[in-house]
């Protein structure tokens, strides 16, 4: 099963590179994605066995994320369907400055698309550090050009950026792997591999200087990909500059993946007794985080880079819930499924949004209400899941963080926590209202209704928050406690 | 004469080579010198080399840094048309200072670590440290498109540098996918410098300047 | 004896360097060329003349010449021989020795700025810049060269050749000794002796005010500079003191005219760097000798 995990989609991909025709080629994508998720769901029956001789190897945190991966690219691959077949593919005027561009080819971007979805498989079903970081390298190479869709000056800009703040990134993940075999080296009986299996019986004699070291760089060098703050510079400009099926996948789906190789590396430490070294770093990182996107949303003029910078506080809250520790690691990875639930439904609505309104600017795209009605109920309902508003599941999931880390008696990280949601959902609630509310621009001409395509995936991953908010299914907190146990820096 | 010291002076000289340089067309020369000399790192450190571990890597590593990088920038070069002359933001004898204080720095670093014993042969870790250093002064120091891909190039290469006393342990595959992996990374910022060309009628980063808050 | 010997053949060699470095340029370009000896016949020409000063010039403008050969002539005895130390060797004479030739310069600027003219000011002021960048060069690598000397005197430190294990960071001293020859006797790429336009000159634009036997000096003071640094760079590669005497002086002499023959190659091959790109190569040179200096003491 782990075989054709990563396999269906690469051939997917090249697949679509071959097909003229555009039907059936968006066509494969809906399947590619249904395949894809049908294999994640059959791995939640029969427990795969580890394929490629030992490189691949799911256990629960990457179940989890590559769940929620699948489930995200099955929802961008229906939108996609509706959205590219909408998209005027010759050449046309930039809305904003004016100039003439054109789209890539649609053939690349599928391909594209494709090829992130199997890179994102392999960083998730990999317990070895190398693996991961190959993984993760490929997922910038092949989302790079998902971003440079529309061929204008800014989204170039924003690619080049995002190439080469991530590449540099993550050649210090790199690094960081390397010192992680220092810490490891041992002229006697060498480590044969970087997994997981091999490495974290052994971490107790590992060199403790080293581990910090590795740990430092790759939490910088997987922490730029993720988007935490100081490094996040790319963030709000790759996810306003791309179409909005990639900027859902790219924050819902590649920032987790991100994400679970600073959690591998965590686990190695943890396993060498220094999980609370980590901790404190995340915890640091989380605040950062968090307190630079409520500078940055309040007064946000562009309602795609205010989601950005929502996905760059969110990171901050999944990087403070698994540096608290304790419960506040269940809160986190029930955090990570809302938040890619929420992120990508609401990144879905934007570009139903941009298409009418040919606007990212908040003050230009108003009465929503009036010319997208379900859109504008949809985008309302989003706003309200993301900042955490019961009763939507990332309530249940920022309460259960915010309990663990009164319960561990911190003072200062609850009080900055509370005051950046506050912040952030008066800043974000400031512009949402007055997009939905308010009269129709008279340049804007009336749409006509909406297309099933464009509001039924962001429609099905708002109920599923919502479910989450309502009632937690057995189930899922299994899998979540499980992934927990496995990440938890406590030891 | 100890093989492996020269290799690793040579490196270093050509690492601080690297912020001293005017011409682009230079800088992929230096790239091309530095691939072949990395080339050579795996036979002389890893020594005896039973599976024929090193000898693969070292041919590998000939084949992506020391002839395919190079060979990819200068045809970027030559398609571009653009000015041959590196513009830095700091200027050359102030990054070649900066450059032989981050030696300094990492050689007085190596004196103070705790390094596993008998893992890193001397000056291979200063090599390396200041490959990066170099790499990342690339990067943020001048204005040119090209010279951050050079940048990532030379940061990346010294970070396999170190790598490569570890590479024994490992599977040589591994680190044949990550040297792939730099490559297509490098292909695919190859294909945005065209683009970056043709939009911006430049590539002089100075001109990002659209996307701000 | 032996300590005075080498005194002796720089005394009387040193003008054969020019035509060498002459000879080569010739052959490169396809001419004959002047003769070997020519530098001699010009100072036994130079000598015999009388000397014409300028009616506003003070007593600076023949001290110059004097003050440029003294110093050149000190600097000498202190660099050690093949066969033996030098006779006046003592710890730290490098130090002397670096600062004779900076007083010989000295007095050369001055007594250029001493004619009034503003061709020999403007060269001066060349001159006193790049002197200025290129003596932080010379420090660095004489401090290289005596990291590991036995004796921090120019005879412990040179004459030993690359000692040890060939390190390669030695390896470096012999180029940036090269360099700095290139600049401190106004060679291609630095200066160009045979230029005919007194604006870009450097060097030989400060000594046009001079004649007669004061002319013979500076020309006989360069000479002998120049044969301080070919035989600098020569002995800090060949060890010359551990061969035979005789041997060590075959091979002294024969390192000598290589020398000089790499200069005739570098000025027919090279074209003269502008102005502004001297610091680099100076810069570039001073790098290399960070860095040996830096490699030698950390070993």
């Amino acid at each position: 099963m782990l075989v054709a995990l990563p396999l269906v989609p690469l051939l997917a991909g090249l697949l679509a590179l071959a097909l003229r025709a555009d039907a059936p080629r968006r066509l494969l994508l809906v399947v590619t994605g249904l395949i894809h998720a049908a294999l994640t769901a059959a791995t939640y029956f029969v427990p795969p066995a580890p394929a490629y001789g030992g490189l691949l190897e799911l256990d629960a945190p990457g179940q989890l994320f590559l769940s929620l991966a699948s489930l995200l690219f099955v929802a961008a691959a229906f939108y996609a369907a509706g959205y590219l077949s909408h998209e005027d593919a010759g050449p046309k005027r930039d809305f904003q400055d004016g100039a003439a561009f054109s789209n890539a080819p649609e053939r690349v971007f599928s391909m594209c698309l494709c090829l992130f979805l199997s890179a994102m498989t392999v960083v998730c079903a990999t317990r070895n550090l190398s693996v991961l970081w190959v993984g993760i390298e490929a997922t910038t190479l092949s989302s790079a050009p998902l971003i440079y869709f529309h061929r204008h000056r800014r989204s170039l800009e924003a690619t080049w950026k995002y190439l080469l703040i991530c590449s540099v990134g993550i050649a210090l993940a790199l690094l960081g792997n390397i010192l992680v075999s220092v810490a490891f080296f041992d002229p006697i009986s060498p480590v044969s591999s970087m997994g997981l299996d091999e490495m974290l019986p052994r971490a107790g004699a590992a060199a403790k200087p080293w581990l910090r070291a590795a740990f430092i760089f790759l939490l910088v060098g997987y922490g730029s990909k993720m988007g935490l703050a100081p490094m996040h510079n790319w963030l709000p400009d790759a996810h306003s500059q791309s179409p909005s099926l990639v900027s859902a996948l790219l924050s819902g789906a590649l920032l987790n993946c991100a994400f679970l190789g600073i959690l591998r590396a965590g686990q190695v430490l943890t396993a060498a007794g220094m999980g609370e070294f980590c901790g404190e770093l995340l915890v640091m990182f989380g605040l950062v985080s968090m307190g630079t996107a409520a500078v940055f949303i309040v007064g946000q003029g562009d309602y795609k880079r205010m989601l950005a910078y929502s996905s760059v506080e969110h990171m901050g809250i999944l990087a403070l819930g698994v540096g608290i520790g304790g419960g506040a690691t269940f809160g986190a990875m029930l955090h990570a499924v809302n938040h890619s639930l929420t992120k990508g439904a609401l990144f879905l609505i934007s570009g139903n949004i941009l298409a009418v309104y040919h606007t990212r600017s908040c003050h230009d795209a108003r009465g929503v209400s009036r010319a997208l009605p379900i859109t504008a109920a949809l985008w309302m309902a989003g706003f309200l899941a993301i900042v955490g508003s019961p009763p939507f599941g990332m309530f249940v999931s920022e309460l259960t963080i915010l309990q663990a880390m009164l319960e561990s008696g911190r003072i200062l990280a609850p009080v900055i926590y509370l005051a950046a949601l506050t912040v952030i959902f008066v800043g974000m609630a400031t512009s949402v209202c007055r997009m939905v509310q308010g009269p129709l621009p008279p340049a804007v001409p009336h749409p006509g209704p909406e297309r099933l395509l464009a509001v039924g995936p962001p429609l099905v991953l708002l109920a599923a928050t919502l479910v989450l908010g309502l009632y937690l299914p057995g189930g899922l907190v299994a899998l979540l406690t499980r992934a927990a146990a496995a990440i938890s820096l406590g030891g | 004469m100890d093989m492996t010291q020269t290799l690793m002076v040579a490196l270093v000289c050509v690492n601080l080579a690297y912020l001293a340089v005017t011409r682009l067309r230079s800088l992929t020369r230096i790239t091309a010198v530095q691939g072949i000399l990395l080339a050579a790192a795996p036979l002389a450190v890893l020594g005896q080399d039973p599976h024929g571990h090193a000898t693969t890597l070292a041919l590998g590593v000939l084949a992506i840094k020391g002839i395919g990088f190079p060979w990819l920038l200068a045809r970027t070069l030559s398609r571009l048309e653009v000015n041959p002359v590196v513009e830095p933001y700091l200027g050359f004898n102030v990054s070649l200072l900066a450059g032989v204080a981050g030696l300094l720095f990492s050689l007085w670093l190596e004196t103070r670590l705790p390094f596993p014993p008998g893992l890193f042969p001397p000056l291979l870790f200063p090599a390396a440290l200041t490959s990066i250093f170099s790499g990342l002064a690339l990067v943020v120091a001048r204005r040119k498109a090209l010279t951050q891909v050079i940048g990532y190039l030379a940061a990346e290469n010294g970070i396999f540098l170190l790598g490569v006393p570890l590479s024994a342990q490992g599977s040589v595959w591994l680190e044949l996918s990550v040297l792939l992996d730099v490559f297509v990374a490098v292909f695919v910022m190859g294909i945005a410098l065209h683009h970056i060309n043709k939009t911006f009628e430049s590539i002089d980063v100075g001109r990002f300047c659209s996307l701000r808050d | 004896m032996d300590a005075l010997a080498h005194l002796l053949a720089a005394l009387l060699l040193a003008p054969l360097l020019p035509g060498i470095i002459n000879r080569v340029k010739a052959r490169l370009s396809g001419r004959v060329g002047r003769p070997l000896f020519q530098t001699y016949f010009d100072l036994a020409r130079l000598v015999q003349k009388g000397v014409v000063e300028s009616e506003t010039s003070s007593w600076m403008l023949p001290l110059g010449p004097v003050v440029s050969l003294a110093t050149a002539a000190i600097a000498l005895t202190l660099l050690p021989g093949p066969a033996g130390p030098s006779p006046a060797a003592f710890t730290g004479d490098f130090i002397l020795a670096a600062y004779c030739l900076g007083l010989g310069r000295l007095a050369l600027i001055l007594a250029a700025l001493d004619s009034g003219s503003s061709f020999e000011g403007m060269g001066a002021s060349r001159e006193a810049a790049f002197s200025a960048l290129a003596e932080p060069v010379l420090f660095l690598c004489l401090l290289a060269l005596a990291a590991d000397a036995p004796d921090i005197s120019l005879s412990g430190m040179l004459g030993r050749g690359l000692t040890g294990s060939l390190a390669p960071e030695r390896l470096f001293v012999p180029v940036i000794l090269f360099i700095l020859l290139l600049t401190e006797n106004c060679r291609i790429p630095v200066d160009d002796p045979n230029t005919h336009l007194e604006l870009t000159m450097i060097h030989e634009v400060m000594v046009l005010d001079h004649s007669g036997p004061d002319m013979a000096a500076i020309v006989y003071g360069s000479s002998l500079k120049l044969w301080f640094f070919a035989a600098a760079t020569v002995l800090s590669v060949l060890p010359v003191r551990a061969m035979p005497p005789v041997a060590g002086w075959a091979v002294f002499l024969a390192g000598l005219a290589v020398v000089a023959i790499a200069v005739g190659l570098v000025e027919s091959s090279m074209a003269r760097l502008r102005l502004i790109r001297v610091p680099r190569l100076l810069g570039a040179a001073g790098t290399l000798a960070a860095l040996s200096l830096v490699l030698t003491v950390w070993r």
